[in-house]
């Protein structure tokens, strides 16, 4: 669309004030009555914020080693207390938060693009490219999530997959199991837009294919997209903590939030020091609740008809 | 006929009724059945019938927007049904079809310059430079401002969507419009302006239209002949002026005698219908029209009528005449 737009705005004439109300100003403005969901996003980006400009700020790195300060309580000099290496777990939250929000953005992306891509061809096909994609999705979302990305986990172990590379290794597992859902409600919703009188009009102008899907079909696709996709990210970050909880997504000395938590796994730790634990988990839940919260606004404002 | 732009013989659209657990069909609606009718160049053929008489479906069928079950669509002497998708894409500037409904057929997230002009683009009919200026000589002339260009279509009135409809129509220069009931979705304030823009365009443009509406005093307006449809069939075709002066088929006197008269002292004998238009999944045999008809004889309950001339182009399929 906005290629065509810049190609009729070429020689613009002196018309009146151009008027520049669309409906994604009204979204906006409707959204930002929404205090849930524009408190949700203040917590999302304050964590954004936190984790990415945050450690630029600390006097700390993350895996800096330091013996004398085992394991001390938070004080002035370590806000949230040092873990058993000595190793200031602020910084270590910040830069864990780094992985974790990259990782839910990094596979919400992915699959997106793989959900959107599989799902817009389905729809707009449909026939028998529709049957082996929407079967192949079936068969991936007929597995429970979990246990796929367990065995998919101690599979990387027992191949000693570098450390390094385990962060992109489980971005493409979350994106692996998440794609499928993706696609079944693009596929959905294109299959309802191309009955739609407007896309009967595009056909009696004889547009091309490509002008159909890009600029009469997608655009009508996105509020949906912006939706599925925040409240994805929440799923994701999640999916990744769990992962790392259990030793089987990002390792040590990579930190995590999930791989954070794992200090509670010692009855000691546990019950005796809680800055170690308590921070990431409430990192976790404070971030994920609050996309949720976001995500559920955005839904209102833009994709009305479905409510959950 | 040398001038015949658009021919439509025996036309049939059967729409599949499927049920049961194996999904099969089990009968058919049949929406159009056996219609048969030539447009010639510059003139205006009215479609009249009442609701669910399968108006709409010939308008798509011979646009080629819903396929057909059987028949022959010719459109400046070329088979439209036998054309590969690519030529049938390319033919499609040269016949139009303008929407009943002005909400639902313009895509609320493209601005109207950008809906207007696109398919200028994709048809190659004129550079990007040029575009700007198509669009707006064309919304001009359908009574819009250039400022509307970049709008969306969610800020217009039905009417003014009804004429960015028409301007998206006319920009690709067309020999043929079909306009399926235009403007039976406005209110009658409204309704003259548009019939009063198709008038002008013609003029002006020398267009062909196709013109379907269940609106008799719309279709007197604008028409130059008339075919009357019942349930799938036509049932008269003749000019304006003979089909209100000399209506034949008992339906067409029906409906003619339905439409209302400014002068409320003058006596009328009006035919009235009665009962409901029968179902198209089952209609009923011989002459559809024999259920309803205050004139039916043995004879149209058992023989389907012919279609034929009676003299002077008009065409009729009753038994009676």
């Amino acid at each position: 669309m906005s290629s065509m737009n810049a190609e009729l705005s070429v020689n613009k004439q002196a018309s009146p004030v151009p008027v520049k109300s669309s409906l994604w100003k009204l979204s906006v403005r409707r959204l930002l009555k929404n205090k849930l969901a524009i408190s949700g996003l203040i917590v999302v980006v304050f964590m954004f914020a936190l984790c990415f400009i945050g450690p630029l700020f600390s006097p700390y790195t993350d895996n800096k080693i330091h013996m004398a300060m085992m394991n001390k309580a938070p004080s002035l000099k370590h806000w949230l207390g040092t873990d058993a290496l000595g190793r200031d777990v602020l910084t270590r939250l910040m830069q864990a938060g780094r992985i974790s929000l990259t990782v839910g953005l990094a596979s919400m992306l992915l699959s997106l693009f793989i959900g959107l891509l599989l799902g817009a061809i389905a729809g707009y096909y449909r026939g028998i490219v529709d049957q082996v994609i929407m079967r192949v999705a079936d068969l991936l979302l007929t597995i429970p999530g979990l246990p796929l990305l367990f065995i998919f986990g101690a599979l990387l172990s027992e191949w000693k997959v570098p450390t390094d590379y385990r962060m992109y290794m489980v971005m493409l597992m979350l994106s692996m199991i998440n794609w499928p859902g993706l696609a079944r409600m693009v596929r959905g919703q294109m299959l309802s837009l191309r009955e739609r009188e407007f896309m009967q009009a595009a056909v009696v102008l004889g547009l091309r294919d490509r002008r159909k899907l890009f600029n009469h079909l997608l655009p009508n696709l996105v509020p949906l997209l912006i939706v599925i996709a925040t409240l994805n990210i929440g799923g994701a970050i999640l999916s990744e903590s769990v992962l790392s909880f259990f030793g089987l997504g990002v390792m040590p000395p990579t930190a995590t939030w999930g791989n954070m938590i794992d200090a509670a796994n010692n009855m000691i730790d546990f019950q005796e020091r809680p800055w170690l634990w308590v921070p990431p988990g409430l990192s976790i839940f404070a971030t994920v609740i609050a996309i949720n919260l976001f995500g559920d606004g955005l839904r209102d404002v833009l994709d009305p008809k479905q409510k959950r | 006929m040398a001038d015949a732009l658009l021919e439509v013989n025996h036309l049939k659209k059967y729409f599949p009724i499927k049920a049961g657990l194996l999904n099969r069909t089990v009968g058919h609606v049949k929406a159009v059945d056996d219609i048969s009718f030539v447009i010639r160049r510059g003139e205006t053929f009215g479609l009249v019938g009442e609701s669910g008489s399968g108006k709409s479906t010939v308008g798509r069928t011979v646009i080629r927007i819903t396929e057909k079950t059987d028949g022959e669509v010719k459109f400046r002497g070329v088979d439209l049904y036998g054309l590969p998708a690519e030529d049938l894409r390319k033919m499609r500037p040269k016949m139009q079809l303008i929407f009943q409904d002005p909400y639902s057929s313009l895509n609320p997230r493209i601005r109207v310059g950008d809906a207007i002009g696109e398919a200028l683009l994709d048809h190659g009919l004129v550079s990007k430079a040029e575009v700007r200026d198509r669009v707006l000589d064309v919304l001009a002339s359908c009574g819009l401002s250039s400022y509307h260009i970049d709008r969306f279509p969610h800020e217009f009135s039905g009417g003014q969507r009804q004429r960015i409809g028409i301007a998206r129509a006319l920009v690709l220069n067309p020999d043929l419009i079909i306009a399926d009931e235009p403007v039976s979705a406005l209110d009658v304030s409204i309704q003259a302006q548009i019939i009063n823009l198709f008038r002008k365009l013609q003029e002006t443009r020398g267009l062909t239209y196709l013109f379907i509406s269940h609106d008799l005093s719309v279709v007197e307006h604008l028409c130059s002949r008339i075919g009357v449809m019942y349930l799938g069939s036509m049932v008269e075709t003749a000019s304006r002026d003979e089909l209100f002066r000399n209506p034949l088929h008992p339906y067409t006197k029906a409906l003619l005698s339905a439409v209302p008269v400014p002068i409320p002292k003058l006596k009328r004998d009006r035919i009235v219908l009665t009962g409901d238009i029968p179902s198209p999944s089952n209609p009923p045999s011989g002459c559809k029209f024999h259920t309803r008809c205050p004139f039916a004889m043995e004879q149209c309950k058992q023989q389907v009528p012919e279609f034929r001339d009676v003299g002077g182009n008009h065409y009729v399929a009753c038994h009676l005449v």
